[in-house]
């Protein structure tokens, strides 16, 4: 469940990736930033938003105690 | 997408002495913090290759940052959005973000816990054992050398291209063959004087320590260049209002531009094709040995919890500046009475022709900053980014030579752990000689760094070699072969058409049809061929209840 969750939001953010209503749009956010360049540099924060997520709700904890135990 | 310091740019004004001073001390200082660092060496192999597990999430972050972002993200990010606009930032930049973070967290964490319990310490040792077969070694380790070599020489050649233009002039009596700049052979054997001392101090522990220091150098460099010129220019909205206003969109677009050379016509924008093919281009960290060495380094899997979140948060912060200062640097094509920039700065800038833009930092610091203080921890900041890249990749091919070659053939139990450290520092030595004297023999050649892209696109389409490995239980020692060797095809197929240039097919990256091979490859051959035995299942696939 979790890791379709994870996968669906990633194909989304991948999607979005690709703005293409963004590329031919002169204006400017906050009056310096180009469009396209605000929207991607919001998208970083939402890429950062997402990874925080999956991380503290889908980190694979077991991973750490199998690595540590003696192999057989 | 490095050729942008594939030629050497025009001279600005020299240097003062006080930047060369500047740049003296950072030395000095990551000298002296790298050998401390190697003051923490425990004598063992496993202490020198992989910091005997023992890096924090501070450290791993800013050693596996440093490490990805080469001397481009500083230099290569201004110079390219000056090139052809803004979409440089979505182009490059926010799909890393997304990728990379992927690729440590579904790749970096399993090879560090895997790596751990069985005691690889580099990507070979880990495919032999997943695939039982010795022969998928020797396959990938000419190819994985052959894919770094490039991009070392880019770095130190990069670095030439960065030193000897800004000290042009400086020392006319030391140095009259270049015209009194620092020439090619003194700033390759400080640079690479450096890397090796400390690497050879403190193997990767040192690496890191220094990583995280020339991170956090060229980081702050980034943002302080953009604060400076920022101001310069009258304020952020006033630099961008001066901006050419088609480097402000992703629309593909002409600009003619005169130069010493003629005139030209620079094509700015980027189809939306190569926008989407061009996300494969991240996947590369998912195959590069020296990142799969640094993700070893990991004290536990928790120390990458940082590194997955706060990666595309680095690279936004020193993408944005950069990228902004790249734009604002086109208003040197659009001139206004009274204007901010000095008709030097405009003469250079206005004419350089693509495969120079790498110059438009450094032209534009020292041109609009004009600070020789400033001037120089800029130059330190740029050769943060490159040194942070090459004391990873030297010191995991002396690993790999170690461990692959030398140590597979005639096993492990035939030396002390002091040999072991030994022989990786002799071939960590030799390694760094024979780049040191390839760089100055290939200095001149135009194409070098057009090799870049192509050395990406060679890691980016093996990822998918490591993405089968790690989660497909079906994938076989055929499959890996067919996979490798459809890369191999595809690639050399296509980098030869390509002369070795950029190149795209219809708008495409080459990278996504090298990766569809070799993921098809996979797939096809794996489904008809005698599957792995159940011991290496259940080695490298754990049940939960072994968990």
């Amino acid at each position: 469940m979790k890791t379709g969750i994870v996968v669906a939001v990633f194909i989304v953010l991948a999607v979005l990736h690709q703005d293409v209503w963004n590329w031919d749009n002169d204006n400017l956010v906050f009056g310096f930033m180009p469009v396209g360049l605000a929207y991607h540099a919001g998208y970083s924060l939402a890429v950062v938003l997402f990874w925080a997520l999956v991380v503290k709700f889908a980190w694979p904890s077991s991973l750490e105690a199998w690595a540590d135990r003696e192999v057989d | 997408m490095t050729a942008f310091l594939s030629q050497a740019p025009p001279a600005p004004q020299p240097v003062a002495t006080s930047s060369l001073v500047v740049l003296a001390l950072y030395l000095v200082l990551l000298l002296t913090l790298a050998l401390f660092s190697g003051k923490l060496f425990r004598g063992t192999s496993q202490d020198y290759f992989v910091a005997s597990h023992s890096i924090g999430p501070f450290m791993l972050l800013m050693s596996v940052f440093g490490t990805t972002m080469t001397a481009f993200a500083l230099v290569g990010s201004t110079g390219k959005a000056f090139q052809m606009g803004m979409g440089t930032y979505g182009l490059m930049a926010s799909s890393s973000g997304l990728v990379h973070a992927a690729c440590f967290f579904l790749i970096g964490i399993k090879v560090w816990a895997i790596a751990k319990r069985y005691g690889y310490v580099t990507q070979i040792q880990f495919f032999r054992a997943r695939y039982e077969s010795n022969g998928i070694g020797y396959i990938l380790f000419p190819a994985l050398v052959l894919l770094v070599v490039p991009y070392l020489l880019i770095g130190v050649i990069g670095s030439y291209r960065v030193i000897g233009p800004l000290t042009a002039g400086k020392f006319p009596e030391l140095f009259e063959a270049t015209g009194g700049s620092i020439p090619s052979w003194l700033t390759g054997l400080i640079v690479c004087g450096v890397v090796l001392t400390y690497i050879f101090a403190g193997g990767s522990r040192g690496a890191a320590w220094a990583n995280t220091f020339q991170t956090l150098v060229f980081m702050a460099m980034g943002v302080l260049a953009f604060y400076l010129i920022s101001d310069k220019l009258g304020g952020l909205a006033a630099a961008t209002a001066q901006a050419n206003p088609g480097h402000l969109v992703r629309t593909q677009s002409e600009l003619e531009v005169t130069g010493a050379a003629g005139t030209f016509i620079r094509q700015l924008g980027v189809s939306p094709i190569t926008f989407l093919t061009y996300m494969f281009i991240p996947l590369s960290v998912g195959m590069f040995p020296h990142l799969f060495q640094h993700w070893l380094t990991a004290r536990s899997a928790k120390s990458f919890r940082l590194t997955v979140i706060a990666h595309p948060l680095c690279i936004a912060i020193l993408w944005v500046p950069c990228v902004l200062i790249g734009v604002w640097a086109t208003g040197v094509f659009t001139p206004t009475p009274g204007d901010a920039w000095p008709d030097s700065a405009r003469a250079i800038l206005s004419g350089l022709p693509d495969a120079s833009v790498g110059a438009v930092l450094s032209v534009t610091v020292k041109f609009l900053v004009s600070h020789p203080i400033v001037v120089g921890l800029v130059m330190a900041g740029i050769l943060a980014a490159i040194m942070s890249s090459l004391d990873s990749q030297f010191l995991c091919l002396g690993t790999m030579f170690t461990n692959d070659i030398v140590l597979h053939r005639l096993g492990p139990d035939r030396f002390t752990e002091k040999q072991i450290v030994f022989i990786a520092r002799s071939f960590v030595v030799g390694i760094v000689l024979i780049i040191y004297l390839l760089s100055l023999l290939l200095e001149t050649q135009q194409n070098v760094f057009d090799l870049a892209i192509w050395s990406f696109s060679g890691f980016a389409a093996l990822t998918s070699l490591v993405i089968a490995a790690l989660y497909w239980r079906g994938s076989t020692r055929a499959g890996a072969y067919a996979s490798v060797i459809a890369v191999a095809i595809t690639w050399l197929y296509l980098f030869l058409k390509s002369g070795g240039q950029e190149y795209t097919i219809g708008g495409v990256m080459p990278v996504a049809i090298c990766f569809a091979a070799g993921a098809a490859a996979m797939i096809a051959v794996s489904l008809f061929t005698a599957k792995p035995s159940p011991e290496t299942i259940r080695k490298f696939f754990p049940e939960p209840s072994d968990r």
